[in-house]
């Protein structure tokens, strides 16, 4: 019935409690919300303990699940089986033969693990006519087995978990974030006037995006995807009373909105060229085995795309990010670091042969996601250096490093991006929440030029965790950020010797260029915040254990969680044993995933440099470097300054013009609210104008001047009395002919109804006589 | 019996309802019009249920039967709502949604 | 042949040809009914009496389902519409403060247009309906629903709108009393 089980025997599917009731980890959250939200007001804390213990439980499962997951793929094999030659060995019992003779996804080790109820069905059941005798018998024949084929247009939903190395691994990171964001906000949101709220919205956000991880049909993706949407955006305007934060929540609600078209639609395609089902590995499978064409899966990638861009923060529609930051600040952790901005790049993960054959990465040289990704990394770099907010920086420094995330997808370095979200999870946590403590601590001010400078020896320890963050997004050897930007720029194949999927020489570059710009606007961001003199009135203090521990446990988890990945040439050199080096790709990557995408197409895993890593660190030190010489020069002079009054910017009209460009955000809010929705608002009402003045007023009129004429004429020949008659009359039917073509606009629901009916009518008359 | 004596009834009583609805001021008695048009609709899932020997017409009916009470609620509350503010229920009064 | 035992047997299922002929002479009356008290409903300038054409109108409903074997729906429509609706839109009339004798103010002076959309959509209606189903019978042969099926069906296939619907009732009610609630 599904994919896995029809491997059963040929491939090993791991079995555990763990994996069979893994729907235990959205649902504790989830009834955490419905606990809050009905009882959270009288219970001691507010709610609190309900939310932290339910997500920590959540957390102690997600835990034990990740280590009985690495535990089977280490007794599966591990890192040894991991040679060519081994692959090339046991390639032959693995090349599976489906029913219909073609091949399917081989899976030598990390299969999914699948767990699915039917959720509903349409038209499926079997003892109800619906469609005809001889259909409904033949459903009662195929019985349960109908399941994506249906009958006739009956189709049935399933609905269960999916585990596999990229679930696992999402689950790890989002219960870990949000189980510290829970804990951290009792302080920060302590005497909230809407406490108790905000921890029942957590919770389900938490719980939607763990729904959304563990989907196992593209339906059930969809329902997390909205539910994620949902939650962000009641969690986005959680001070709604202030209009700029209602607004950025419906800002993030309707950009999303604009995706989301593209997602439905390449499901919908997806379902049906796929063979009726929803099927996450079916469809997958379908991708792969070829059973889709090409173009099909171009069209439905580039639909998908959209969706991603939406949710995922990518240039275009990158511009409701920013301004989410008006949530409290431990939401903007946990969207930015963990849940609603991954959901994007998790899709492409998840459907990833669908986007590899689709967009042909295989040997290519540029495409959509690729490019998507590049101008988004650069783009995000760049705005990221004009902000005052430090919020803000920190925003745009995430669209930047999602960038990423799609340009290593794009480029077929499936595991360089995963590899990265999880680590730019930890350390972009570590500064979101180490902002909000340095907000905490400056009256709720999140300027870095007004209120801030000089922190840290006020906050030691929210200073040396944001630095730690800070080295780790800038990729500063050893920390985690330096392993996964190295693989994904070693991913591109561009730099010679990688021997990448292709040669991606544009992402390549503009990745370079951001590893330069993340450190120089990174080094910025700390030096305005901490260095220098402070500017702010408040009297800053460090913020207390509840929100200094976990900005150390992230730090901690900042340095580390780079080890995992490690190249095996960079292990063998330093004198481990090859079983340290890439673990992460065991044990996320399905072993499948080399040969997921077909035999002679399968991409590899480039061989990493040494030589781009000193490049790409050195762009990166020198970046910063140059900006911190350009600050200590400026306090040199000035203390208080936070910029040359006579800068570069004020001498050079070039550079003016850039960095207003830059301020103004690329001008793309004024695009779509001036341009596109202005401009569509605009015409259609200077139109309806238009029509009113001179359609209408032209028929009121021109009756009036024919009756004038009438009158006249009339005077002329017939007598005085007859003549003003006339002209009454006319003059009365001119102004009713006018009410009645001005009807349309009375705001009488009676004639609006009118209209609907007889239009309804009309069209039904066009349809049955039409067709 | 033909299938279409009692759809053409159901036409009937539904193009009498939306004739009300149209036609009346009073709010109250375009309530009573929108009754007689998810009547008419009933007709027709009766009617239909028959047809196909198919016992969910009728309970779609009575789906329907509720959700008229739930609408005839709501509906007369916002109609005593209007009169309250506006001393009338002319709904022809109620134009607020004038451009 | 008296209607008691007609109905009888059309809730048997099997109908005799003269059975078959009252049945169908029971349904134009009460379609006639039906159609006279609906036209007088929406034309009549009484209020009170237009509640009470529309009781008849529900009435006829009411005697179409017994026809079709849709007993239960018959008497719920009964129950519910007559009883419990009616009451309802009669306290309408007199919390609005209605005129009780004839009221010359309830048509809209362009009612006109109402016939035309009304008369339009009836054509196309009826148009479409006798070129899809032309001379189609119903069956009669069949067993009638009854109302255990009909008990069966709501509670294992249609339990979740069922649900929802009571949920939906209960919303209705809050909504009605928020709304009109004086405060």
């Amino acid at each position: 019935m599904f994919a896995v089980e029809e491997f059963t025997g040929e491939v090993v599917v791991y079995s555990s409690w763990f994996y069979d009731n893994v729907w235990l980890i959205p649902a504790l959250p989830a009834a955490s919300f419905l606990i809050i939200l009905l009882f959270g007001k009288r219970l001691p804390y507010k709610g609190a303990e309900v939310g932290i213990t339910a997500v920590l439980a959540a957390f102690g499962l997600a835990l034990l699940t990740t280590f009985t997951w690495i535990a089977d793929i280490e007794t599966d094999g591990g890192a040894e089986s991991h040679s060519e030659e081994a692959m090339a060995a046991s390639g032959p019992e693995l090349a599976v033969e489906a029913e219909d003779g073609k091949e399917g996804l081989k899976f030598s080790r990390g299969a999914p693990v699948i767990n699915e109820v039917e959720w509903f069905g349409i038209g499926t059941d079997a003892n109800r006519v619906t469609l005809g005798a001889e259909e409904g018998a033949a459903a009662a024949d195929g019985d349960a087995d109908d399941h994506g084929e249906g009958f006739g247009g009956g189709f049935s939903i399933p609905i269960g978990t999916l585990v596999d190395g990229q679930s696992v691994m999402l689950l790890f990171v989002v219960t870990f974030i949000s189980s510290l964001v829970h804990i951290y906000s009792t302080d920060y949101v302590h005497g909230d006037r809407r406490f108790t709220h905000y921890y029942a919205f957590l919770s389900l956000f938490t719980a939607s995006m763990l729904f959304m991880v563990l989907s196992s049909s593209t339906i059930q993706l969809i329902v997390g995807w909205e539910l994620v949407g949902v939650c962000s955006f009641a969690l986005i305007g959680h001070w709604w009373e202030e209009k700029p934060n209602s607004d950025a929540a419906l800002k993030a609600f309707l950009t999303n909105r604009v995706g989301d078209i593209g997602l439905l639609v390449g499901m919908t395609i997806l379902y049906f060229a796929a063979g009726r089902t929803f099927s996450i590995p079916e469809i997958n499978e379908a991708a792969v085995a070829g059973d889709i064409g090409q173009g099909t899966l171009l069209i439905s990638s580039l639909c998908l795309m959209a969706a991603v861009m939406s949710k995922s923060g990518q240039f275009i529609l990158h511009t409701w990010l920013p301004d989410a930051m008006a949530g409290p600040t431990p939401v903007s952790a946990l969207i930015h670091a963990a849940t609603m901005v991954v959901a994007g790049v998790y899709l492409i993960g998840r459907l990833y042969p669908v986007f590899y054959e689709g967009f042909g990465i295989a040997g290519g040289s540029i495409n959509a996601m690729a490019f998507i990704g590049g101008l988004t990394t650069v783009g995000g770099g760049l705005l990221a250096f004009v902000q005052r907010d430090i919020k803000k920086v920190l925003a745009y420094s995430t669209v930047s490093q999602l960038g990423y995330m799609v340009l290593a997808l794009g480029v077929g370095a499936y595991t360089a991006g995963m590899f990265h979200l999880f680590t730019h999870a930890f350390f972009k946590a570590c500064l979101f929440l180490g902002a909000g403590s340095v907000s905490h601590a400056c009256h709720h001010s999140f300027d870095m030029k007004a209120d801030m400078g000089g922190l840290r020896t006020y906050m030691p320890k929210t200073f040396w965790t944001f630095i730690i963050g800070t080295a780790a997004l800038a990729g500063i050897p050893p920390l985690a950020g330096f392993w996964s930007k190295d693989e994904i720029l070693v991913g591109t194949g561009a730099f010679p010797g990688t021997d990448g999927n292709g040669t991606f020489t544009i992402p390549f570059i503009f990745g370079l260029i951001t590893a330069a710009l993340t450190a120089a606007y990174m080094t910025r961001c700390v030096w305005l915040t901490f260095f220098g003199e402070y500017r702010g009135h408040a009297h800053p203090h460090e913020s207390g254990p509840r929100i200094t521990v976990p900005l150390i446990i992230l730090a901690v988890m900042a340095v580390w969680v780079g080890f995992l990945n490690m190249p095996t040439a960079f292990v063998e050199s330093v004198g481990l044993g090859s079983g340290w080096a890439h673990k992460f790709e065991d044990w996320v990557e399905p072993e499948g995933v080399a040969t997921f995408v077909g035999g002679a197409n399968g991409f590899t895993h480039a061989k990493p440099s040494l030589l781009l890593a000193i490049v790409a660190t050195g762009l990166g030190l020198a970046a910063g470097l140059i900006v911190w010489r350009y600050y200590t020069a400026l306090y040199a002079k000035d203390p208080k300054a936070t910029e040359y009054s006579d800068g570069l910017a004020s001498r050079n009209s070039l550079a003016a013009a850039g960095h207003r460009v830059l301020e103004q955000k690329y001008y793309l809010d004024h695009l779509y609210t001036d341009v596109v929705a202005g401009g569509t608002k605009g015409p259609l009402a200077r139109a309806a104008y238009w029509f009113n003045q001179n359609v209408l007023d032209g028929v009121v009129n021109a009756a009036g001047y024919v009756s004038t004429l009438v009158g006249r004429f009339v005077y002329r020949y017939i007598d005085q009395g007859v003549v003003d008659r006339a002209v009454n009359v006319s003059g009365q039917s001119a102004s009713e002919s006018g009410r009645f073509l001005r009807r349309i606009q009375t705001g009488q629901v009676r004639e609006y109804a009118s209209l609907m009916f007889g239009a309804a009518a009309v069209l039904a008359a066009v349809f049955i006589f039409a067709f | 019996m033909f299938l279409n004596q009692f759809l053409l009834l159901a036409a009937a009583l539904f193009c009498i309802g939306v004739y009300g609805v149209l036609a009346r001021r009073n709010g109250v008695l375009v309530l009573m019009s929108i009754e007689l048009i998810l009547n008419s609709v009933n007709i027709n899932l009766v009617a239909f249920g028959a047809y196909h020997g198919d016992v969910s017409g009728q309970v779609f009916a009575l789906f329907i039967i509720g959700v008229a009470a739930a609408e005839v609620g709501v509906g007369l509350a916002i109609v005593l709502l209007i009169y309250r503010n506006r001393r009338s229920i002319d709904v022809a009064e109620a134009n607020l949604l004038k451009g | 042949m008296t209607l008691a035992t007609i109905l009888a047997q059309a809730a048997d299922g099997a109908l005799t040809e003269t059975g078959q002929w009252v049945a169908n002479v029971f349904f134009y009356v009460m379609a006639a009914v039906a159609i006279a008290a609906g036209l007088k409903m929406v034309t009549t300038a009484n209020v009170v009496h237009a509640a009470l054409y529309l009781l008849v109108v529900l009435s006829a409903v009411a005697g179409t389902y017994v026809i079709l074997g849709a007993e239960f729906a018959a008497v719920t429509q009964v129950l519910v519409y007559l009883g419990a609706i009616m009451v309802l839109l009669l306290f309408g009339v007199m919390l609005t403060r209605a005129k009780l004798g004839t009221d010359d103010d309830l048509d809209h002076e362009q009612r006109w247009i109402g016939a035309l959309v009304a008369a339009a959509m009836f054509a196309v209606m009826s148009y479409s309906v006798i070129e899809a189903f032309g001379t189609e019978e119903l069956p009669l042969t069949q067993q009638p629903q009854t109302t255990q099926q009909v008990a069966d069906e709501i509670f294992s296939t249609y339990i979740v709108p069922f649900e929802a619907l009571s949920v939906l009732l209960l919303a209705a009610l809050i909504g009605a009393v928020v709304v009109a609630r004086r405060d």
